[in-house]
């Protein structure tokens, strides 16, 4: 991947050499050309066009930002509510991430997410053990997170 | 655009100050480390950057000084304080802080006594 954004630099650097004009919009233009190159040449590269895990990245951001949104706000209902009924409850959610850095992101991801703490990781980084606030059902729980989180990470690490 | 950027800004600055209200109610409500640690590492965040928000805009629009100090903050704080949350209540488990009475389940119990047994047995270094 930094290899392919590093030739993208280059072809742009190039095309700024070509027309002899040095300025910002010129590096854009030769930018998008290389980015139209990339795209013609995709099947001389290993991994997938980097582009495509950037647009993968971003629909993590904003999936995250949803998801921040809705569950701060059933925190808020949970702490107004007159009469306390939680269900606290720690459970372990198996990952099928490997990199350190994926495990990292997706636990910093859930702790955020109102209504889940990460509290252990365990040591052969298969299980991760996750406080949740509220559960009526822990397999549904999982699953959401699995669908939604580790889905989007692997999109952005994968391929 | 004017009117609507000023109530963007009204509306970032109430709803970080609600969250954080929110906090406050939640640890002094909530009954153990575990459920205060969510209160408090979670909506504090979400709220102190949606002020922090409210302020970057204010500043942009009406003062004209775009600051990248704020949305520095807003990335670090973000980054900072799952950590903090995850190490706080990793630190009342391993020390044995007991959760509420209202905990319906518990998985991490086993691993971590079977840990603790294998390391007071015999010092085993790649635990």
């Amino acid at each position: 991947m930094a290899f392919q954004i590093l030739l993208n630099v280059f072809i742009a650097v190039t095309w700024m050499f070509m027309t002899s004009s040095f300025s910002a919009s010129t590096f854009v233009i030769g930018y998008l050309i290389g980015l139209t190159l990339l795209f013609l040449t995709r099947r001389f590269f290993k991994s997938r066009l980097y582009f495509w895990k950037l647009w993968a990245a971003l629909k993590l951001t904003l999936l995250f930002l949803k998801e921040l949104t809705l569950s701060n706000i059933s925190v808020f209902m949970l702490v107004i509510r007159p009469k306390l009924n939680l269900q606290p409850m720690f459970f372990a959610l198996p990952t099928e991430l490997e990199h350190d850095w994926e495990i990292t992101l997706l636990s910093s991801l859930i702790t955020l997410t109102p209504g889940t703490i990460v509290v252990n990781v365990s040591d052969d980084q298969r299980t991760l053990y996750i406080h949740a606030l509220d559960v009526d059902d822990v397999d549904e729980a999982i699953e959401s997170i699995k669908n939604s989180f580790e889905k989007a990470i692997m999109e952005v690490s994968r391929g | 655009m004017s009117v609507i950027i000023n109530i963007l800004i009204v509306i970032t600055i109430t709803v970080g100050v609600v969250f954080t209200a929110v906090t406050t109610i939640g640890i002094l409500r909530f009954p153990d480390v575990y459920t205060r640690a969510h209160a408090a590492s979670k909506s504090a965040t979400l709220g102190v950057m949606s002020i922090l928000l409210g302020v970057f805009i204010h500043f942009w629009y009406n003062e004209g000084l775009f600051s990248i100090q704020l949305l520095l903050g807003i990335i670090f704080l973000f980054v900072t304080s799952p950590i903090g949350g995850h190490l706080m209540s990793r630190a009342a488990y391993m020390a044995g802080v007991k959760p509420t009475e209202l905990t319906v389940g518990d998985d991490l119990k086993e691993v971590v006594e079977k840990a603790r047994k294998e390391s007071g047995s015999l010092k085993s270094e790649d635990q």
